[in-house]
């Protein structure tokens, strides 16, 4: 590293930036349409948040996007990649996603081990560290408060240093400290050029990070601040 | 290769995560003791009886208890929503339920040698003379439960009623287990001890069936 | 339609010509008696019950492979065709030993392993009845079905090889009992007028699974609207 500020551990991407494509994806569950014909895409190094009410099909395009969800019709690529089935965004959704019986350091190197991250063991540290859990890294997750329990969230997933992260209406439930954690957070992994795509309700100190706006109703794309509407519209749709 | 390191990674975790509580061991191990007694209760058995139907009545308690012990097994990677992490960071699938099903084995085989002393002592059965042939007839016989069962309980885990569910499914597919487990273990454990190659051979066969069956189908119990 | 009605009606007389056939036509048994006839069904719809569940696995696997919803409707309906083959045979077991042996039910090797069979397709039903989304019941019942039928030689060698060891009555004459050849004949008459009846049953069965699902995509279009 050179001589200025060190980049935060969160963010050093090893990947090149990586965008994302959605090309006509239907979801149905039986008899109902999560989505339909959603057709978008997201540039390398965007970072996009997604609007909609409850039930639009926020979560269900979230979820495929980090690929734990399969289409029932359409096509999902990573056009900048090499391979699309090599890229592995990072996912952070409405749960802690770790285990409450493990402590924080297990959860970590656990999820290190098994995505084969070089020196598993230093990269937890460095990431609890970085989230502000290092002294807490013996602690059982049970233990943790809501803002630590989304910061251990975030740390699990990044860390593969994905070129894309995803996060599911990450501010939900966090007090003002970890809401500007999140804040710094986010705009530092933006920064360093990492794809990121969040779902979110309303106007915030965290959609002032996005670049782009698109929101989503009945499953289906009905504004996007990228042909025109304004973010702050977009955003603000439901105070209407 | 990964498959490998990361079922030893997860089997690790199941491991930790149960030696800290214990809770499922401890209940899994009074489970069957419970059971072998009450059987004790409704038969009386005489000392000639307790030979022909002790081994019978041990698997059967063993497959209650199973059909109990597994319930959790994907039920607890629900409350946080674990499954999908762990689908996020492991490159096969298969690692999720080798590492379960080799943890589930892991744990039966524990609880039945701890009631094994139990059992020979309430049923008047010395099991010390064959217990290397014994110990044989445990583990393919655990193994084909915990492979069947830690199948069977991610198709539970996302129906209704699992708790009744898992049972249902579960005993009947054991059938053959059982059968076998049981007439080998009698044979063994008569007063003139005989192992029965051909019934080791079909417990062994019964597993390799299960573990490709899982290996071929699995990622589809956990796709969303 | 026409053809649906001219199965039906095919099915239903193959039947009743394998009825008489067997009543009429084929030799009275000489230890057994008219009792024996009984075989005829039992026998015959135990094929049928198990190449229905044969087209069940088929239709398992096929449903996993494609993800065609109507390989899911053919997976359900042969299910319930072959339970109710599995039943007749179930029932027409005891009916004939009662009578010949003094018991209801005897733990012969054929009996038990139908038996086992049958809990196992119940469970398969019962596992659906219990998954609200039709997308995944499909997916699970059928590797749940395919690990089912996998089970099936494994529990049928295992009761033939381990669980007849004390001499049983066995149900209709054991595997050393030869049939003389007009019983044959009136035996595989029987066996195809089952196997016309199966598929007649279990078409009507798909073609009301596949009504069903039609009422269903057009109730939530209208909810759409």
């Amino acid at each position: 590293m050179d001589g200025t500020a060190p980049k935060s551990s969160l963010a050093p991407l090893l990947l090149p930036a990586t965008g994302l494509r959605f090309e006509n994806i239907d979801k149905r569950y039986g008899r109902l349409f999560a989505l339909r014909g959603v057709t978008l895409e997201i540039s390398a190094g965007e970072c996009v948040a997604l609007a909609g009410r409850n039930g639009s099909g926020k979560t269900t395009l979230l979820r495929i996007a980090s690929r734990l969800v399969r289409p029932s019709a359409g096509t999902l690529s990573f056009p900048d990649a090499a391979a699309s089935s090599a890229v592995r965004p990072g996912y952070v959704g409405h749960t802690t996603m770790v285990y409450d019986e493990l402590t924080a350091e297990e959860n970590l190197a656990l999820f290190a081990h098994l995505q084969h991250v070089e020196q598993p063991a230093a990269r937890a540290e460095s990431l609890l560290r970085e989230v502000g859990l290092y002294d807490r890294r013996g602690s059982l997750v049970r233990t943790f408060s809501r803002g630590m329990r989304q910061r251990i969230a975030i740390a699990r997933a990044l860390l593969h240093r994905p070129s894309i992260l995803l996060l599911d209406e990450p501010a939900t439930g966090l007090d003002p400290l970890g809401f500007a954690w999140l804040v710094r957070s986010l705009r530092d992994l933006s920064a360093s050029g990492c794809t990121i795509v969040m779902s979110l309700h309303g106007e915030s100190e965290i959609s002032s990070i996005a670049t782009r706006a698109v929101r989503l109703d009945a499953g289906k794309v009905v504004e996007d601040s990228k042909s025109g509407a304004s973010l702050h519209s977009i955003l603000t749709f439901e105070a209407a | 290769m990964s498959l490998f390191s990361n079922t030893t990674v997860l089997l690790g975790k199941e491991l930790r995560t149960e030696f800290r509580s214990r809770e499922l061991l401890t209940t899994t191990a009074v489970f069957i003791l419970v059971v072998l007694i009450m059987f004790s209760f409704a038969i009386s058995p005489t000392a000639e009886e307790s030979r022909a139907f002790g081994p019978g009545l041990l698997w059967l308690a063993i497959l209650f208890a199973a059909s109990l012990m597994l319930q959790p097994c994907f039920l607890r990677e629900q409350t946080n929503d674990t499954l999908s992490s762990l689908r996020l960071a492991v490159s096969d699938p298969f690692a999720i339920f080798l590492a379960k099903l080799a943890a589930n084995t892991f744990f039966l085989l524990l609880t039945e040698l701890l009631m094994l002393p139990l059992f020979a002592v309430f049923y008047n059965i010395p099991v010390w003379p064959q217990l290397h042939y014994l110990l044989l007839v445990l583990f393919l016989g655990s193994l084909g439960v915990s492979t069947a069962g830690t199948a069977l309980s991610a198709i539970s885990a996302q129906a209704r009623m699992r708790e009744l569910l898992l049972p249902l499914l579960l005993l009947p597919i054991l059938t053959p287990v059982l059968v076998v487990s049981a007439i080998v273990t009698v044979k063994l454990l008569d007063r003139d001890p005989a192992i029965e190659w051909k019934g080791i051979g079909f417990l062994a066969v019964f597993d390799i069936v299960f573990l490709t069956a899982l290996w071929l189908f699995g990622e589809y119990l956990l796709e969303e | 339609m026409a053809n649906r009605i001219i199965l039906g009606i095919v099915a239903v007389l193959l039947v009743i010509a394998a009825a008489f056939a067997s009543f009429y036509i084929a030799p009275v048994e000489r230890t057994m008696g008219a009792l024996q006839k009984i075989f005829y069904f039992h026998a015959a719809s135990a094929w049928a019950g198990m190449d229905a569940f044969f087209l069940c696995f088929i239709a398992n696997l096929l449903y996993v492979w494609k993800r065609n919803q109507k390989f899911d409707w053919v997976a359900v309906s042969a299910t319930e065709v072959g339970l109710a083959f599995t039943t007749v045979v179930l029932i027409t077991g005891p009916i004939w030993a009662k009578p010949a042996w003094g018991i209801w039910w005897t733990w012969d090797a054929r009996l038990t392993s139908t038996f086992v069979l049958w809990l196992l397709y119940v469970s398969y039903l019962l596992l659906r009845s219990l998954i609200e989304e039709p997308d995944r019941r499909a997916l699970l019942s059928s590797i749940f079905g395919i690990f089912a039928f996998l089970d099936v030689p494994l529990v049928y060698g295992s009761i033939r090889w381990w669980r007849t060891q004390h001499p049983q009555p066995v149900i209709m004459g054991g595997p050393g009992s030869g049939l003389e050849p007009t019983m044959a004949k009136v035996f595989f008459f029987s066996v195809l007028a089952m196997h016309v009846l199966m598929i007649f049953l279990i078409r009507e069965r798909y073609i009301l699974e596949q009504t069903s699902s039609e009422v269903e995509l057009l109730q939530r279009e209208a909810e759409a609207l």
